[in-house]
């Protein structure tokens, strides 16, 4: 049957992409009872291996040393939260907490404020080369940056401060951002700006009034990834943080790196560190697929 | 925009002028100098530092020493070619999983089904979770003695492994995690070019004839081709710099024998433990001409395949 429908045949044309989705993903009619059952019981078993691992986490961070090293206490035991009291009180973790707050939202917020316009530049004015250098900052093994910034950094006596810090996660949140507006911009139409000036507004001015309120669902997707990853980041903080601007990544990792492992601390510390991700996931599902998305289904 | 020169008008409206001519660079030019401000002039560092005996101190004096680092490195068997193995092992084994384990999730999630959303709140929380706490998660379930695969291995009678510990295990056993955690990303993205498909080119190959295989092998990957290696350029751009969950679980140098040391880890090692930038800045300019390479081949393919 190649023979008869050759793929060259069947790139998908202008006319079909405009189907409503409705139609698009209507149900096959011809699965058979065999394929439900298997498919249903394909999903609970990867839905489980996604969700159990993290499920493990937190139920160890609710029980004593003594339960984890118990193996019939696997998943009844006594829950308790003195793995919470020891990380939140003793450890100054609040702090971290901050700090990776501090540096996630300012490094989104700095970020989008150069990335913003020049994702907009660069999708209306095709400046594909130029995109290509913002988007080097993603490519760029981290470690090669380190050294030389610590060395400037060091010599301004700013290592282990905040400034420096939001500088290198800019690193990480600007090229997602203008590479996720990019996509945005490009399959924004140009009839509203051109409305816009004819209504006598300048292009800035089309701008700041038209196109930017109508792409803050892309700014929000961006931003949210752009936090999320600069929140997950480790290996500027690893180097580039001081004792008091650790963000929690560092801090965890700090938590092995002497004396033998307090296992409920640690996971107790993780669950701190990945809650309030997994809360903004749950809220933003639908923005973060579509920021993880961007770009990739077209040319 | 003659109207700039007439003399009327107010500095407010000519600077207002020149911003809106001026608008594509003075829009891209803040971004883009930023990055390049702190990409140019660390990459031209780390080059020359490449030629130098650098080490000890930043500061320290440096002598140039030519291209005796390149052949250091280069005929280093010890560390560097290992960790050039590993990195290739680590990124091809998992993403090659990954893909063909991510094309099977989203098949089945690609019809509309009831929870369809609970399913895909479930595969989106690996994807964001942090990975050092991710590595720390699977250090507790991989743990030779209280960890929960060894209990679920002696159910099942298989004799206890030692996993992360392990020599050789090492390796498999971050592979594994990375599979756990990035398989999602591929997912979303494979899911994205499914539902953007057209239906046609199916239904004409059902009504001729194509059993489920024959479709799905001569219709559905040749068109999700495009699709398949922005998954894959993607998550290479990551998998091969990977550095949280390897120095989360394996610590310096990956581990004691240097069992899942790659090449950023390697190059970490060589700057941060033992400060000598010059050899780590050798490791560095490789790495990132590999980078390079892989990204040139991978986007030379997606082109190929548009056509």
């Amino acid at each position: 049957m190649s023979s008869v429908v050759t793929p060259k045949m069947l790139r998908p044309g202008a006319e079909t992409a405009a189907r409503p989705p409705a139609q698009r993903r209507r149900r096959k009619p011809l699965a058979t009872r065999a394929y439900k059952v298997f498919r249903v019981v394909a999903l609970i078993v990867i839905v489980l291996s996604f969700l159990a691992p993290l499920a493990w986490m937190f139920l160890a961070s609710l029980k004593t040393n003594v339960d984890i090293y118990d193996a019939s206490k696997t998943l009844i035991f006594e829950p308790t939260t003195a793995n919470y009291e020891t990380v939140l009180g003793r450890n100054n973790y609040l702090s971290f907490v901050f700090n990776s707050f501090w540096v996630a939202f300012a490094s989104t917020a700095l970020s989008l404020i150069i990335g913003v316009p020049a994702a907009y530049s660069m999708s209306r004015f095709a400046m594909r080369r130029s995109a290509l250098v913002v988007l080097m900052a993603r490519i760029i093994p981290g470690v090669s940056l380190l050294v030389p910034w610590y060395y400037v950094f060091s010599n301004l006596s700013m290592v282990g401060g905040y400034t420096v810090l939001i500088l290198s996660h800019m690193f990480v949140a600007l090229p997602l951002i203008v590479y996720i507006l990019m996509s945005y911009y490009d399959s924004m139409p140009l009839e509203l700006e051109e409305a816009a000036r004819v209504d006598g507004l300048t292009h800035i001015g089309a701008f700041l009034k038209v196109t930017l309120p109508l792409s803050m669902a892309g700014i929000a997707t961006a931003s949210i990834l752009a936090f999320i990853f600069s929140w997950n980041n480790f290996m500027f903080a690893l180097v580039l943080s001081g004792a008091d601007t650790k963000t929690l990544p560092v801090a965890i990792f700090n938590f092995v790196a002497y004396a033998s492992i307090d296992w409920g601390g640690l996971m107790a510390a993780s669950v701190v560190v990945t809650i309030p991700i997994m809360v903004i996931a749950l809220f933003t599902q639908k923005y973060i697929v579509s920021g993880l998305t961007a770009g990739a289904t077209k040319g | 925009m003659t109207v700039a020169s007439l003399p009327q008008k107010s500095a407010w409206k000519a600077y207002s002028d020149w911003a809106n001519d001026h608008r594509k660079w003075l829009f891209a030019a803040p971004a883009m100098a930023f990055v390049a401000i702190l990409i140019i002039f660390p990459l031209a560092w780390t080059l020359y530092l490449s030629l130098t005996d650098a080490s000890g101190s930043v500061r320290a004096e440096s002598e140039f020493i030519g291209f005796a680092n390149y052949a250091e490195v280069l005929t280093d068997t010890d560390r560097f070619w290992p960790a050039v193995a590993r990195t290739f092992i680590f990124t091809g084994a998992a993403l090659l999983v990954q893909v063909v384990l991510g094309m099977c999730i989203a098949l089945l999630l690609w019809r509309p089904f009831k929870g369809e959303k609970w399913v895909r709140v479930a595969i989106l929380l690996p994807l964001v979770a942090t990975p050092v706490a991710v590595g720390m998660m699977w250090r507790l379930i991989f743990d030779p003695n209280i960890g929960f695969a060894n209990q679920a291995l002696a159910w099942f009678g298989i004799p206890a492994q030692p996993w992360l510990s392990g020599q050789d295990t090492a390796l498999a056993t971050v592979i594994f995690i990375d599979i756990w955690q990035w398989t999602p990303m591929v997912v979303i993205i494979l899911l994205a070019g499914l539902t953007s498909l057209s239906e046609e080119p199916d239904e004409a190959a059902r009504i001729d004839g194509a059993n489920a295989w024959q479709r799905f092998k001569f219709i559905t990957v040749p068109l999700m081709m495009p699709t398949i290696i922005v998954a894959i350029l993607l998550r290479s751009i990551d998998a091969l710099k990977t550095f949280d969950l390897l120095y989360a679980t394996k610590g310096r140098g990956g581990g004691s024998f240097n069992e899942v040391e790659t090449l950023n880890v390697y190059a970490y090692g060589l700057s941060f433990d033992y400060n000598d930038y010059g050899l780590s800045s050798t490791v560095l300019i490789i790495f990132f001409l590999i980078i390079i390479a892989a990204m040139w081949v991978l986007t030379r393919r997606r082109k190929d395949v548009q056509k």
